[in-house]
Order: structure tokens, then sequence, then C-alpha cells
């Protein structure tokens, strides 16, 4: 998870003009990741309705440069939407293995993001976070599609500040429904 | 110093070659910007408009990105195969561009059997993809190589069916001697037998170009991606490129073969009026793509073999008939 040699930054740092160039890199890297977030198509529950709709005509996703591909080779983005249950976990940690690096999480609605009103039952998962790292919560029961872009746009400003060196930072965001 | 360099024929060659490259690189971004756009378009959306002036900068993030994404080779993969079957895809799609004339004298190796060298070598594609269908030991990628393998198969014949009709015209198989049979407006597609064979080319490339009515190979509903599932990076951009590249070549192909190559009025340069034909060609594949659903892949092979070949016989005899009773090309 971008955990690399630790002491390389001290190294770019005695390096003249390495810190500029490094960040010079990083700018356009992050340029790139962040305005080309292709995300992984697949829905668990009654958020991925409220998913399709943001990716249809009338939010269109595609406007940011957000596209579903079907595969989690070529994704980079997975958006959990909807709740998990004990059954479906594993095969999201694996699609999750399955996407190349850098990858992120976001998690849809009430019940990815915590277990929703079946925190209670045993058979659902409370929250997508206790198989995979989740860089943005997004509450709502579904959240609007406006909420799922201004989580997808808060997505894009965190990558925009990750470097080539260093580790990422975990702590997630979260918007409240 | 560079006059006497490009004298000798292997650098001449290899500086078309690169020139080659670099105008279908270009030409590639161009074309999935159009693409993401038409579709929004003919979706009643906008597109890609964030990134750079009115989003036409979105292609070039999706390039760097897919080329700055990690580079993964499946365990139980074939590792021989499934590393040299991108290559496979697209060394063939910039092989066929050798031969396209742009404007007159504008060719990188005019040669006279051209023609037949398109279909050869476009055709060698076809082994890259049942290679990665293969290579890569995922059952959905190798049920879309194989299913590519046969649509391609069955296609390639109306193809080679409707090309064989305008040579009979142009009394050539070089590519340029038939862009110069058509000059002044004497485009094959007035030729009533050459309008159908332009039909029968057009829904062959459609096919072959794996678009939607026909894009059985990686119909997402079903097969995950068909035999690209599992490449990613920039493995998956060389299969993107070579799609894309190829959906250029087939519309400048007809260009050339049924539009009159660089013919147009007087002004502009023919290289131009070639790529301006060609896009509007690529526009037609595109509102086809988002417009109709995809056929079910007995009535695909059944298409081809019932419906397009028959016509494509017809047109040639009658395509012959006419360049012989009637005159032909000089209607």
């Amino acid at each position: 998870m971008g955990e690399v040699n630790p002491d390389l930054q001290s190294r770019v740092v005695k390096f003249p003009g390495g810190g500029v160039l490094v960040a010079g890199i990083d700018e356009i890297f992050n340029w790139a990741r962040s305005n080309s977030m292709w995300s992984l198509t697949f829905g668990l529950s009654c958020c991925a309705i409220e998913m399709m709709a943001t990716a249809a005509s009338h939010y269109d996703l595609d406007r940011f440069g957000i596209l579903f591909r079907a595969t989690p080779r070529q994704a980079d983005v997975m958006i959990v939407a909807g709740w998990v249950s004990v059954k479906m976990a594993p095969f999201i940690r694996r699609l999750y293995d399955q996407m190349p690096d850098p990858k992120h999480v976001l998690a849809m609605g009430g019940c990815a993001c915590a277990g929703g009103p079946y925190r209670d039952s045993e058979t659902i998962v409370k929250g997508v976070g206790e198989i995979v790292p989740v860089d943005v919560f997004v509450y709502g029961c579904p959240p609007r599609p406006e909420n799922l872009i201004h989580g997808l746009i808060l997505l894009q400003e965190r990558i925009r500040e990750e470097s080539i060196l260093g580790v990422r930072k975990r702590e997630p965001i979260t918007v409240q429904g | 110093m560079i006059e006497q360099a490009l004298a000798n024929p292997w650098i001449r060659q290899l500086a078309n070659a690169a020139l080659l490259l670099a105008v279908i690189n270009l030409g590639v971004l161009v074309l999935i910007y159009m693409e993401r756009k038409v579709a929004g378009f003919i979706q009643s959306r906008l597109g890609p408009v964030h990134v750079g002036p009115r989003g036409w900068l979105q292609s070039v993030a999706d390039a760097l990105k897919l080329i700055l994404k990690e580079d993964i080779i499946p365990a139980p993969a074939d590792r021989f195969l499934f590393v040299l079957a991108p290559f496979f895809v697209f060394v063939p799609v910039l092989a066929v561009f050798l031969v396209l004339p742009f404007n007159a004298g504008w060719v990188a190796h005019d040669f006279s059997l051209a023609a037949l060298y398109v279909i050869a070598a476009g055709t060698v594609a076809i082994m890259g993809i049942v290679m990665a269908g293969w290579g890569t030991n995922n059952k959905y990628s190798l049920l879309g190589g194989l299913r590519s393998a046969a649509q391609l198969v069955s296609y390639e014949i109306p193809v080679v069916l409707a090309i064989l009709a305008v040579v009979f015209y142009a009394q050539s198989m070089s590519l340029v001697d038939i862009a110069e049979a058509q000059r002044g407006f004497g485009w094959f597609i007035f030729h009533p037998p050459l309008l159908v064979a332009a039909f029968v080319y057009m829904i062959g490339q459609l096919a072959e170009t794996n678009r939607t009515p026909f894009d059985l190979p990686e119909a997402e509903s079903e097969l995950v991606s068909g035999f690209h599932t599992e490449y990613s990076g920039i493995r998956f951009a060389m299969f993107f490129l070579a799609e894309f590249a190829n959906t250029f070549f087939a519309a400048a192909l007809a260009v050339v073969l049924f539009f009159g190559g660089w013919d147009g009025l007087p002004g502009l340069t023919g290289a131009l009026w070639l790529v301006a034909k060609s896009y509007v060609l690529v526009f037609v594949l595109m509102w086809i793509r988002w417009t109709l659903p995809r056929v079910r892949v007995d009535q695909l092979l059944g298409f081809a073999w019932k419906v397009l070949v028959p016509i494509g016989l017809i047109v040639v005899l009658w395509a012959a008939a006419s360049v012989v009773y009637a005159g032909g090309a000089k209607p």
C-alpha cells in the first residue's frame, strides 16, 4: 500500500533539488490518477441503484472521468454500495486484492459504512472497513447522488495529496448523510 | 545530413514507422475523447468536462494513469503468452497503417499487393487475441478469445469479398492506385455494386473491430471483459490502443476504397480530406455502437454466413459483370 522504503524520504532530501523533482512528478502523477478513477462495476444491494443513477444521464460520473470497468484488474476505485453479508465478505476482499495499486475504496450507504439497520444481525458485516481499508465513508440510506459525488471529489482531493515516496494517509474521510 | 540519412531505405522506413506510431497514438487519444463525448451526447449526458478545457485532456490523464498502474501477471497464467499477446494484437494494426495512402505520395510503403497485405496482416491480430484468452488461464478470457476468433474469421470473408469487388473496378490491388482511380469525384460508392459492397464492408468491419452490435468478445454482462479480463495497466492500454487504432484504420480504409481517398474540393490538402472523411465514418461507427443492443452469438455467426457472405458473392459477380460488359469504372 505505498509503504516504500521508510528512509527514502531522507535520501531524497539529501540529494540537492530532489524534493523539487519529486514534488513535480507527484503533481503530474496525482493529476492523472485523480482525474481517471475507473470504478469497479458491482453493487451489493439497494445503494447500487443510486450508484447507477449517479453514473446515468442526470448526474453523469463520466464528467469527472469516472467510468465503470467490469474487471478488478482495470479498476482504481471500489465503490461498495450496499450491505456486506458474511458470505459475501471473502469475495469483496478477493476483488480488492485483485485490483492493481494504487487503489482506493469508497463505502456507500449506512450499511457499507457501519452495518446500517442490520447492525444487530449476525449475518451482516458491521461495515466494510472490517475487511478492506476504506478511504471515504459516505453515509445516507441511500446517499443522494450529490452525496456520492461529494465523496468522490473528496477522494480526488485525497489522491492529490499523495506522494510516490511516502506512506498514504489512512484516516478515512466521512461524508454525513 | 538528414537527406543523406533518409536516402538509406532502412532509415527511411524506420522514420516512416516512427512518424506513423506518433500519429496513431495521438489519433487514438482524440478518438477516445470523441467516443466518450459522442456516447455522452447520445445518452443525453455531457461526457468528460472537468479535465482540461472541455475535458480535452481526459484521455491524456487516462493514458498516463494506465502507464502508472501496477502491472499484474496472474500466478496461473502462462507468462510467455501473457506478455507476448498485447504485442501480437498491436503490431499488426501498426503494420497495416504502412500501406495506407494519406495523400498523393504520402504513403510509407506502396506495393502492388497492398489490399491483400492489409487483409493478411490484419488477421494476425486474431492470434494475439487467442493467445491472450488462452494464456491468462481464466475461463472468461478463454471464452472471449474463442468467440473473438470465431467472429473475426467469419467476418473477414465478407470484408475480403467487398474489397475484391473494389479491386475489379480499380484493376489494381495497390491502395494508391485504387484511390487514384477515383479522382475528381469518381468515387466508387457511386457505382451500384460497390454501394452494396460498402455496406457489406462496413458491417464486416464493425464486427472485426468488436464494436457494439457485435461486441460479444468483451460482453461485460456475460464475460467480464473477454480476452483482456486479466490485463492491467500498460498491457491493457496496448489492447485499448490497438482497438481504437483498428477502428480508425477500418474507417480510413473504407475512405480509400469507396469514398475517393484524398479526393475532395480543391483548397485543402488531400490528407485533411482523408482524415476528415475517416472521422465522419468513425462517428457513424460510434453512433451505431451507442444506439444498438448486442446480438446473440448464434445470430452473429448466422448473419455472417447466411446473409453477408451470399451478398458478398453476388456483389463480386455483379461487379465483375459490370466491369466486363458495361465498362465498369468509367460509367
